[in-house]
């Protein structure tokens, strides 16, 4: 099944590689192209705080618009590729993203609900930390739901996750009746997968949640390895099963609903990248956890890229192409590729 | 070694095992013996520590079960459960590797001692040449040979197996068998073992559990222990057990069935 035919470590030193281009070419294209090597200079040379010739302009809408927006898509998809991966194991099941079970709504909420509040006024924090708890609270209810004695059955596992995501929408659009037309605007837009308009805040507000969810998952790797192998099995081994899976449920939401809180609902991507990855490098979540989050980075960026520029000067949604990209790659799992959709 | 006392385990309302006492020396082979449900399995995972017993005690090397944290129980107790697979391309060395778990630190690398581990178990069950290949691409026998060799690699000083042999044509459950006899004449294992086939609970096994029904029917040394009048009671089969100098060598099933106890 496994192609086998590069090395882990040359699979993810070519994904960081690819990951660095498309932060270039992401940042050097738009309305106004920039040449690929002064836009490498500009982010390097602030990076790094060295000085470098180059003209105050270009620097202004590299680091004041493109970079943050480019970063802020990177995060996104480092969150939902390394989540998407870590759920994958956890439900035993390639269907198993936070976008098609229900927590990304349950982020969404969260999200919403701050701002109903009025939170996000308080704090820049509180938005994804509300995220966090909505993405945990459907999380912990959908694997409850569809997991009996460490055998997750799929159809529970998805039509609970339809269920709770009908459920948080139903809550969502309820809230629209008691915000006004300048917030409810801004809701709909931001709701849909979006990262237009992301500046450096977002990503501050993103990324500590992000890296420790992601952190966190990547250092389970061996215990995850051991999952799949039955919670008989891994406990056995040694595995603190119950607490593992407490962990990986509780580190997905963050990560996942950080990114919600950020960039709305982007589907597919924690569907479609671990499960190339996959078939590319292996089932070893040592290696699939980082090497999902690099691609998802990467792919995220290429993403939002075709949005914002395919019909120029008009943006798309970010979240429209990857459902362009991902509906299609869900549909074919589902019919062509039954016995990887019941691993066990 | 391992002391199994007075366990109920109760599930759904029924009774899975009922007041199961056993005891265990140190360097024994237990062969667990008895018709499908009669709680064969259960009782494994619950000396296992996979399961946890409604009622009564489990004790290994004197120290009760439950206060061990899962690794320091996995340094002590392997268990290999029945038809163990894993669901995605591992390679048979990553397998073996992850018996190690309860050895390392987490996310260090394998140490000199796990590799050395790693590759006595592969060497003990003739899977080294398989390293490279997938779990998933092997023969039944060889997968059974791999998941023993993981549960090699913790290196255990219990170990119990759940129908090692199921699934295996007659040359390999005799290769593995006698390998697992050869492993705990020579580490001094207490092994417990799930076994179907009653020859080969009489050719391997020094002591023989009869389980039915979720209770003790028998326990005690094999030449003793099984006999043709304890396969009618827990079997319902009439049967010839064929000796040779006293110990039991194998089990001749007659073809009219006994009346079973109790029925």
């Amino acid at each position: 099944m496994t192609l086998r035919i590069v090395k882990p470590a040359a699979v993810l030193a070519i994904l960081a590689a690819a990951l660095a281009g498309a932060v270039v070419v992401a940042t050097a294209m738009g309305t106004v192209p920039l040449p690929y090597g002064e836009t490498a200079r500009i982010v390097f040379s602030r990076l790094l705080g060295v000085p470098a010739d180059v003209s105050p302009a270009a620097e202004a809408i590299v680091w004041n618009v493109r970079l943050p927006r480019v970063v802020a898509a990177g995060l996104v998809g480092l969150a939902l590729g390394v989540g998407g991966a870590a759920m994958q194991a956890l439900f035993k099941n390639p269907l198993a993203s936070p976008d098609l079970i229900g927590v990304s709504t349950g982020g969404a909420l969260g999200a919403v609900a701050a701002i109903f509040l009025g939170w996000t006024l308080i704090s820049p924090w509180l938005m994804p930390l509300t995220a966090f708890a909505g993405a945990l609270a459907v999380a912990a209810l959908v694997y409850a739901l569809s997991t009996r004695a460490g055998r997750t059955d799929v159809a529970t596992l998805l039509l609970a996750g339809v269920a709770c995501s009908s459920l948080g929408g139903a809550v969502i659009s309820l809230l629209y009746h008691f915000v006004d037309d300048g917030v409810l605007r801004q809701i709909v837009y931001w709701l849909m997968g979006n990262l237009g308009g992301k500046r450096w805040e977002h990503v501050a507000a993103m990324a500590p949640f992000v890296g420790a969810g992601a952190v966190g998952l990547c250092l389970l790797a061996a215990e995850l390895n051991a999952l799949m192998g039955g919670e008989d099995d891994a406990k056995a081994l040694g595995v603190p099963v119950e607490r593992t899976k407490r962990l990986v449920l509780a580190l997905v939401s963050l990560a996942t609903g950080a990114a919600v809180s950020v960039a709305g609902i982007i589907g597919f991507v924690g569907l479609m990248v671990p499960h190339i990855l996959r078939l590319i490098i292996g089932p070893d979540h040592r290696w699939l956890l980082p090497a999902s989050g690099l691609a998802g980075a990467a792919f995220l960026i290429v993403a939002d890229l075709i949005a914002r520029t395919a019909f120029s000067p008009v943006e798309l949604r970010t979240g429209i192409v990857t459902a362009l990209f991902g509906a299609p790659f869900f549909l074919y799992l589902l019919l062509k590729r039954r016995e990887l959709v019941r691993w066990n | 070694m391992l002391e199994v006392a007075d366990v109920s385990y109760r599930i759904r309302g029924r009774d899975i095992l009922r007041g199961v006492t056993v005891c265990v020396p140190r360097g024994r082979f237990v062969g667990i013996v008895g018709p499908n449900g009669a709680g064969k399995t259960t009782l494994l995972r619950i000396m296992a520590g996979v399961a946890r017993p409604s009622s009564g005690h489990v004790r290994v090397a004197g120290r009760p079960l439950q206060e061990l944290k899962d690794r320091e129980r996995a340094r002590l107790i392997g268990y290999m459960s029945q038809n163990p697979s894993i669901g995605f391309g591992f390679s048979v060395e990553d397998v073996v590797a992850m018996g190690r778990y309860a050895h390392r630190r987490p996310w260090a690398p394998l140490s000199p001692a796990d590799r050395e581990a790693v590759e006595r178990a592969m060497a003990a069950t003739d899977v080294a040449h398989l390293r490279g290949r997938l779990v998933t691409d092997l023969s039944g026998g060889e997968r059974q040979r791999v998941f023993l060799a993981r549960t090699l690699a913790q290196e255990p000083q219990v170990l119990l197996l759940d129908e090692p042999t199921s699934d295996l044509d007659v040359r390999f459950q005799l290769e593995i068998l006698t390998l697992i006899r050869r492993l705990q004449a020579e580490r001094g294992l207490t092994v417990v073992m799930a076994i179907h086939d009653l020859t080969w609970a009489a050719r391997f096994c020094d002591d023989i559990l009869a389980l039915d029904g979720g209770q003790v029917v028998a326990f005690g040394p094999a030449e003793s222990t099984l006999t043709e009048d304890l396969i009618a009671r827990v079997f319902g089969v009439a049967s010839r057990v064929v000796r040779e100098a006293g110990m039991p060598v194998r089990v001749d099933f007659i073809g009219s069935a006994a009346p079973r106890a109790g029925a």
